[in-house]
């Protein structure tokens, strides 16, 4: 094998001297004069490979951090009568200790928990951290380009996602609390602060955070676009990118024009909050006082929030998906099976997204006649989504499938997106979405379908690219145990609550519905899911050890191709510059899926055509 | 010291986790790439395997486990005559969903298993087969429709608003932080104006009393009552924030929205007697309501209808419960004639009762009475 690699890689300098495209990089670039010391090469970097990363590990603290507040709330609802007073010295006064010595967690700080939970999980990991990392690591390399379009604003789009999660991560020490109305953000309860603490200060520091996560998302959704569109490398035309990259590019092009929606839904509230206007507020009595706001609608508000929200769901499982394709086809050295059909499902799926968003709106009071519209569109999804599930079977019928960590995750990455789908023809035909709406037959779906799904597509692309990264291997052993066990351990969490879901329990009750005969019957099965939860988090720090520990001393890298992969980011050096190729850009001569073809094992994508020989990209 | 012992845990665990790393890399490193490859493709290999049959034999036995809270099934089954049809909407996309997550499943997992990486062995070359991405694109399809199809004949009944014709009752349900008020017509079986604007602390609701609609109305306590087979529109409306009407086993919900009122329509057909003796049939009804009184009434028997939020509503969300109780005609009709209007009984002749020093129609006719009767509680007639 090791002869064999010798052999590949003499071969691409050979080809890359010959065919590559020589745009004088090595005349002009002995070193990058603005990466010239620590602060300029790994904080302050324009290079996309160190952004990758920066977004990667801000991604896993907060994926840290909001998994921690979901220990938190799950203790709350598996064991309410738990003394909690150990948590005391972290949760200060959230944590209301009786005269007997009993802690209890406070009503409103639970439900800060759950808001912070779901908007840092769905904004900050599974957007910032999943498509932040990998399209900043993946556009350039694969499409073979020495950087991002514009550097400066890529480094831009990090930084003023770091200053959102400064602001995000400061509201949670406020006296008054952070935000407690829901990740979602409904008015009039988070319009205004006499209805709830949270929406106070908490409010205010939510919404600047979400107009500073909304610009970054922006300044590197517009980079994405325009690199993938203008800095291909001769001969990648759109019909021979890797999957990564249309997943990537669709992606890009979903976020620039639903995020601004999302923006201007958060500053229209930002007025009726300080300013008197009242876009969402109408004949409101709070606390006792009368509002004289009339001819708001807060039904309006829900309009504006999910035109972003539905397709940020896509937002977050799109990036996945190209990156569990990838992955798959390359462990089990195989094509893709029907790539045309899998670019295609992510146009069609795209596309659908942005005229299904008031389906999370058939109980909120909207006419039922335009809901007629909602459901036909939500469950043709189902189509292009099945097509992709079939596809990704098919790929692995016949192949030779090599079992990394990574290879395991994309499969479980499948198995998560067909249980989770199959939810979601329920929830969006609106009969029976009358009786699930809001329960936790909800929380079950969205969990399983953009929750687990979305992180495994992560941990598939962080296992599969982390030599690409950091030049080394991350333990496979350990890696294996964490995908075993998070598989088993997040299906433990939320299969069960289908069923609670069925039974109509309510999501967001403090304390599961206790006080409800309906309801109330879940106390086992609410331990089971607390345990199983605790013990998919600890899972997950065997993850983060590994991750932070192999950076440093995991196993080195010493091809730089170490899984026979096709794509251009493996004929970069292990440790790239800036600039990512010494010499000349590669150039591309066919589609990335040559796996198998003709007797060798890969063809990579930079090798020319034989004659005769047909180019299934093209 | 809890603080302490736990930082030990963490530090503890790294190290044998980082251990454990290193022993992995360095075995791997004796026995050889190929031979690190053999056993982990064996090993996932019938992990795979293994845990295809353990995730579906879960999923089948946790289902019968969990049978009774199925929608439409044994004591879950629908209190509402809309409530059936989204019940067998919910079950007939079960069973299509089902049979494709089992099939899907094993194909997943045999194949993982089956095409395991062996040395010598070459993956096939196959990228696309046009016919086969036919067959998997029109099938679903052609499901899809049939559930989009039924699906939305059922929603469309079940939202039409009543006729013009239709004998109905309408009563109004208000959500407020942290509770329901619940308002009936009275007699002339109308609801009477509101503005918000005439909110106060004697006057929940806002109902402008110079509505004579108003003046028979009744506020309801913690428990409202309703008529079994009589339809009934609920005007669902909320004070300050968004609240959601959700009577679970009558499969019915609707957000209630300040400023816009919304609706719900439906009909209870099982009243809470005979919801209760269904209960009764089945073990876990049978236990004792309250665990630490293992002799008291079982839950079955203290069984009642019950009205939740459904819209998170800030930190009293968990707790805006109301009871429902549905019976006979006769039953209801006894139950109304007694509750007692609002207007009449709390404001009627009050300093913030608009129609103060006007004779109203309702008002207990002036004839000299007999010392010992009390006029003040008399109902209008109704």
């Amino acid at each position: 094998m090791a002869h064999a690699v010798t052999a590949t890689e003499t071969l691409e300098e050979k080809l890359t001297q010959e065919l590559g495209y020589d745009d004088h990089f090595h005349e002009h670039h002995h070193g990058d004069k603005y990466q010239s010391n620590f602060l300029t090469t790994y904080i302050f970097s324009t290079d996309h490979k160190i952004i990758g990363r920066q977004f990667l590990i801000t991604g896993i603290f907060w994926a840290l951090m909001g998994a921690a507040m979901s220990i938190v709330f799950r203790l709350q609802l598996g064991f309410p009568e738990a003394d909690m007073a150990w948590l005391q010295p972290i949760l200060g006064k959230w944590i209301q200790v009786n005269d007997a010595g009993i802690g209890k967690l406070d009503p409103e700080f639970y439900y800060s928990l759950v808001t912070i939970h779901g908007t840092v999980l769905v904004f900050f990991v599974l957007t910032a951290g999943l498509s932040g990392t990998f399209s900043n690591l993946l556009i350039p390399l694969q499409v073979g380009a020495r950087d991002m379009a514009s550097p400066l604003l890529n480094a831009f789009s990090y930084w003023f996602f770091f200053l959102a999660s400064v602001v995000m991560f400061l509201s949670l020490f406020l006296s008054t609390g952070p935000f407690s109305g829901g990740w979602t953000a409904y008015p009039p309860l988070s319009a205004l602060p006499q209805a709830s603490d949270g929406s106070g200060a908490g409010m205010t520091m939510w919404i600047v955070a979400m107009a500073l996560f909304v610009v970054s998302a922006l300044l590197g959704g517009i980079n994405y676009v325009t690199t993938v569109l203008n800095l291909r490398t001769k001969g990648m035309n759109l019909w021979r990118m890797p999957l990564t990259i249309w997943a990537f590019f669709i992606t890009a092009i979903l976020g620039v024009l639903s995020f601004p929606v999302l923006l201007s839904g958060v500053l229209l509230l930002m007025f009726d909050r300080s300013m008197g206007t009242s876009f969402y507020l109408s004949e409101i009595v709070v606390g006792g006082q009368i509002l004289d706001r009339v001819g708001g609608s807060p039904i309006l508000f829900q309009h504006l929030f999910w035109f972003l929200g539905h397709p940020e769901v896509y937002i977050i499982i799109l990036p996945a998906m190209g990156i569990v394709s990838e992955v798959l086809s390359v462990h089990a050295r195989k094509p893709i099976f029907g790539y045309r059909a899998m670019v295609l499902s992510i146009l069609a799926i795209a596309f659908l997204s942005f005229i299904v968003w008031a389906h999370h709106m058939f109980m909120s009071g909207v006419n039922p006649f335009i809901s007629n519209f909602f459901v036909v569109f939500t469950l043709i999804i189902a189509v292009p989504s099945a097509v992709k599930v079939f596809n990704w079977i098919s790929t692995i019928y016949g192949s030779n499938i090599r079992f990394t960590a990574a290879s395991l995750f994309a499969v479980g990455f499948v198995s998560m997106f067909i249980s989770g789908g199959l939810t979601g023809i329920f929830l969006g035909n609106s009969a029976i979405d009358i009786q699930l709406h809001d329960t936790y037959f909800v929380v079950a779906h969205f969990h399983i379908v953009m929750g687990i799904a979305a992180f495994f597509g992560m941990f598939a692309g962080i296992y599969h690219w982390f030599p690409k990264m950091f030049g080394r291997f991350m333990n496979e052993t350990l890696g294996k145990i964490h995908f075993w066990g998070t598989l088993i351990g997040a299906y433990a969490i939320f299969w069960p609550m289908h069923y609670t879901g069925m039974a109509g329990v309510p999501r967001r009750y403090y304390d599961g519905g206790a006080s409800f005969e309906a309801f109330r019957h879940f106390t086992e099965l609410n331990q089971f899911i607390t345990i199983a939860a605790i013990v998919v988090f600890f899972l997950q720090v065997i993850f983060v050890i590994n991750f932070f520990y192999s950076i440093f001393s995991g196993r080195k890298s010493t091809t730089k191709n170490p899984w026979g992969a096709n794509t251009l980011e493996w004929t970069t050096p292990i440790h790239a510059g800036h600039g990512n190729w010494p010499g000349n850009i590669p150039t591309v001569q066919r589609w990335s899926y040559d796996y198998g073809k003709g007797g060798e094992e890969f063809i990579p994508q930079y090798v020319p055509l034989k004659e005769g020989e047909h180019d299934h990209g093209h | 010291m809890t603080a302490l012992i736990i930082v030990l845990c963490i530090i503890l665990i790294t190290i044998v986790l980082v251990q454990i790393g290193r022993v992995t890399e360095l075995t791997a490193q004796i026995k050889g790439e190929r031979e690190v490859m053999r056993d982990s493709s064996k090993w996932n290999g019938w992990i795979s395997l293994g845990f295809l049959v353990v995730f579906l034999v879960s999923v089948f036995v946790s289902a019968w486990h969990y049978k009774n809270e199925m929608l439409g099934y044994g004591p879950h089954a629908a209190a509402s005559q809309h409530g059936g049809a989204l019940d067998s909407m919910f079950n007939l996309t079960l069973i299509f969903t089902g049979i494709v997550f089992v099939l899907t499943h094993i194909a997943l997992f045999w194949y993982a298993y089956k095409y395991r990486w062996r040395e010598n062995r070459k993956a096939e070359f196959i990228a696309h087969d046009n016919r086969l991405e036919m067959i998997w694109t029109a099938v679903p399809a052609v499901v899809m429709t049939f559930l989009v199809v039924r699906g939305l004949d059922a929603w469309n009944t079940v939202m039409a608003d009543v006729g013009s014709d239709e004998d109905y009752i309408e009563i109004e349900a208000i959500g407020q932080q942290f509770n329901w008020i619940i308002r009936y017509p009275g007699s002339d079986g109308k609801l009477g104006a509101r503005d918000y604007k005439l909110t106060s602390a004697n006057n929940q609701v806002g109902q402008d009393f110079t509505d004579r609609k108003n003046w028979d109305d009744v506020i309801v306590g913690q428990e409202m009552y309703l008529p079994v087979g009589k339809k009934v529109r609920v005007r669902i409306i909320a004070k300050d924030v968004l609240h959601n009407f959700y009577l679970p086993q009558f499969r019915v919900k609707m957000d209630a929205v300040p400023g816009m009122p919304t609706y719900f329509v439906f009909t209870p057909i099982k009243t809470t007697a005979e919801y209760r003796n269904e209960l009764r049939k089945y073990p876990e009804y049978n236990e004792p309501y309250d665990k630490a009184d293992p002799t008291g009434p079982k839950r079955w028997e203290k069984f009642e209808y019950e009205l939740a939020c459904a819209e998170l509503c800030g930190k009293g969300h968990y707790s805006m419960k109301r009871i429902l109780r549905v019976v006979s005609q006769e039953e209801f009709d006894a139950w109304y004639k007694n509750e007692p209007s609002y207007y009449v009984s709390q404001i009627r002749g009050k300093d913030d009762d608009p129609n103060k020093g006007k004779v109203l129609d309702i008002d207990p006719v002036e004839v000299p009475q007999p010392a010992d009767q009390d006029t003040t509680k008399k109902e209008p007639t109704k």
